[in-house]
């Protein structure tokens, strides 16, 4: 990879991890360790990955991204605002009456959503659907899904992954943002759905496994996937929870609340991202 | 009256005969083709159709990816499945989104028969009537399944079907039937009182009223094919005119058909009714006829229930 290109996606990402703090805390609620850990992913996705438009969301021939983990919201919409789907200012409105970004992903409000998520276990089986209408069309975008290693014991996830295999979606790419932290605990001591990758396997999909905040390592993996053919990619990305803040990293608490003033100046400083709110 | 079709079978025929003028109608259906009769599609359409295997709520949210392509959606299995075991992938993944997705729910009421309670699906409309965004169609025979399928069709959006299992008579001409989306049908005339059904039992409100017609009473029949969004209008008229409201459905009497009526007659018209269908029961298995004989569901209880009601008429 070009030391470049790598450089640009991790200083875009940490410019995305400060938003993601700012809106969480405007916002005083929602889901911030697991945003932070998806960031690099997503990041990568729609700055390198992803042929898009954002000035024309709905071209029918983009490549799809569904959070299936869809209370990663803030991440996306960070990315999103980045990417230019929208205005940054939007951010700040996160989860007010009126916004355009929903605590949950909804893809009527919110320009570059390319499907409504949020209850777990779905997003898989819609991004399911992407790809099999891209094979009935012949079209050649991709679809990509990411989803959470808690969400692994979701049923419904079991039931996408035998249709994908079935079907040989090898347009579509699954990743699994393994971060091992739950709402209430680790995931291997809440109900482990481990091994997750022998599980993928024995499902009939290509099986990888990243580092999920290395962008080379991220990327390459998206191009294995791309070649792979015949079957659907699963990228099981080792992550941190609440990666990159050092008080929110691994820590369940941090599931589902968003940091207070004082929080955020500290997070913002451990990023040491400019930020112009 | 005499030619009997399921709704089940007019569905799956009206699948393979629209499939053609609508080249982006995708079919989805969880092993049970033969029964929902999507095989008819799947037999003219096979690379559109789409077996899912037992696996309805992955179907349900496969459908709604479908959908943000641009693809009119047909997900297909038995009612108990579509509105029960899938509600929360049908409730978030299709009508959340107001994504194009038609539910095609067959075995729908106790007239599934012998398979029993636990396929026998009676709270469905009630269900998918709560659910915002999402409209609602029961057809009460083969003429107004088809109709409703092409309605379907061109109205963008979720839309919930309703068919039956059971063989039931056509009652409609089909060279000049009309079928409105959100509009009742005055099936047959009467201002002594209405009988306002649903499904399979609107074929049999008919029956009751040539029986009430020797007895010299003029019964009205009122066909609410959409119970969502529901006709108001012919509800409140038929009320205006009859002054006695019955009515009928192959449902619980909480949410459904009746449900629906109440609400629109206490809004707007408060009027003496009666609801008929299942108070609090689930079904159980046995022939479709002995069970609409159990639950009280023939052209004989509804005639008696009708002259009960008209003794409480003002």
């Amino acid at each position: 990879m070009q030391q470049n290109k790598i450089e640009f996606l991790e200083e875009k990402a940490k410019q995305v991890r400060a938003d993601i703090i700012c809106s969480l805390a405007s916002a005083n609620s929602g889901h911030t360790g697991g945003s932070l850990s998806a960031t690099d992913i997503l990041v990568a996705l729609y700055f390198e990955v992803m042929n898009v438009r954002p000035d024309q969301p709905k071209w029918p021939d983009r490549d799809r991204l569904v959070l299936s983990k869809g209370h990663a919201a803030p991440a996306l919409y960070a990315v999103l605002a980045h990417k230019g789907y929208f205005s940054r200012d939007h951010l700040w409105t996160l989860r007010q009456v009126g916004s355009i970004l929903q605590g949950h992903p909804d893809m009527k409000r919110t320009p570059g959503v390319d499907m409504s998520t949020g209850s777990l276990g779905q997003g898989i089986s819609a991004a399911n659907g992407m790809a099999l209408a891209g094979k009935i069309d012949k079209k050649d975008y991709r679809v990509y899904a990411l989803l959470g290693d808690g969400e692994l014991e979701e049923g419904e996830v079991w039931e996408a992954a035998m249709t994908a295999a079935h079907y040989k979606l090898d347009n579509l790419t699954a990743f699994v943002d393994h971060n091992h932290l739950q709402i209430d605990g680790f995931v291997t001591d809440v109900k482990s759905p481990e091994p997750v990758d022998e599980k993928f396997k024995a499902f009939g999909w290509n099986v990888l496994y990243i580092n999920g905040h290395d962008m080379n390592e991220i990327l390459e993996a998206v191009e294995q996937a791309k070649a792979t053919k015949g079957k659907p990619t699963v990228i099981i990305a080792e992550t941190v929870k609440g990666k990159g803040v050092s008080f929110m990293e691994c820590q369940a608490g941090w599931h589902g609340i968003a940091p207070n003033a004082q929080q955020k100046e500290q997070a913002l400083k451990e990023l040491g991202a400019e930020i112009n709110v | 009256m005499s030619e009997k079709i399921a709704t089940r079978e007019a569905y799956g025929l009206a699948l393979a005969e629209f499939g053609a003028q609508y080249e982006n109608i995708i079919v989805l259906d969880a092993d049970l083709s033969k029964s929902t009769k999507t095989e008819e599609f799947k037999k003219k359409f096979p690379d559109r159709f789409i077996n899912m295997g037992i696996s309805e709520s992955d179907m349900m949210a496969t459908a709604a990816g479908i959908a943000t392509t641009g693809k009119i959606v047909f997900a297909s299995t038995f009612a108990i499945f579509a509105a029960g075991r899938a509600f929360e992938q049908v409730r978030n993944s299709i009508a959340y989104p107001k994504l194009n997705v038609k539910i095609g729910a067959t075995h729908a009421g106790i007239t599934v028969g012998e398979d029993g309670g636990s396929h026998q699906a009676v709270e469905d409309i009630a269900l998918m009537r709560a659910v915002p965004n999402m409209v609602v169609i029961s057809p009460a025979d083969a003429v107004e399944s088809r109709a409703a399928v092409k309605a379907a069709i061109e109205y963008d959006g979720p839309v919930y079907l309703r068919f039956g299992r059971l063989a039931v008579p056509v009652i409609y001409d089909k060279d000049n039937y009309v079928f409105e989306l959100g509009k009742g049908v005055e099936t047959a005339p009467g201002n002594d009182i209405a009988i306002i059904a649903t499904g399979m039992m609107v074929g049999n409100a008919l029956e009751a009223r040539q029986k009430l017609s020797r007895e010299g009473i003029n019964a009205r029949v009122i066909d609410i094919h959409t119970i969502k969004p529901i006709d108001k209008d012919i509800i409140v008229k038929a009320a205006e005119e009859t002054g006695a409201i019955l009515t009928v459905e192959e449902h619980v009497v909480n949410g459904g058909l009746g449900g629906a009526v109440a609400e629109v007659l206490s809004e707007y018209r408060p009027t003496i009714m009666k609801r008929m269908g299942l108070y609090d029961q689930f079904g159980q298995s046995g022939k479709p006829d002995d069970l609409l004989k159990l639950y009280k569901l023939t052209p004989d209880d509804i005639a008696d229930e009708a002259k009960a009601l008209l003794q409480h008429k003002p």
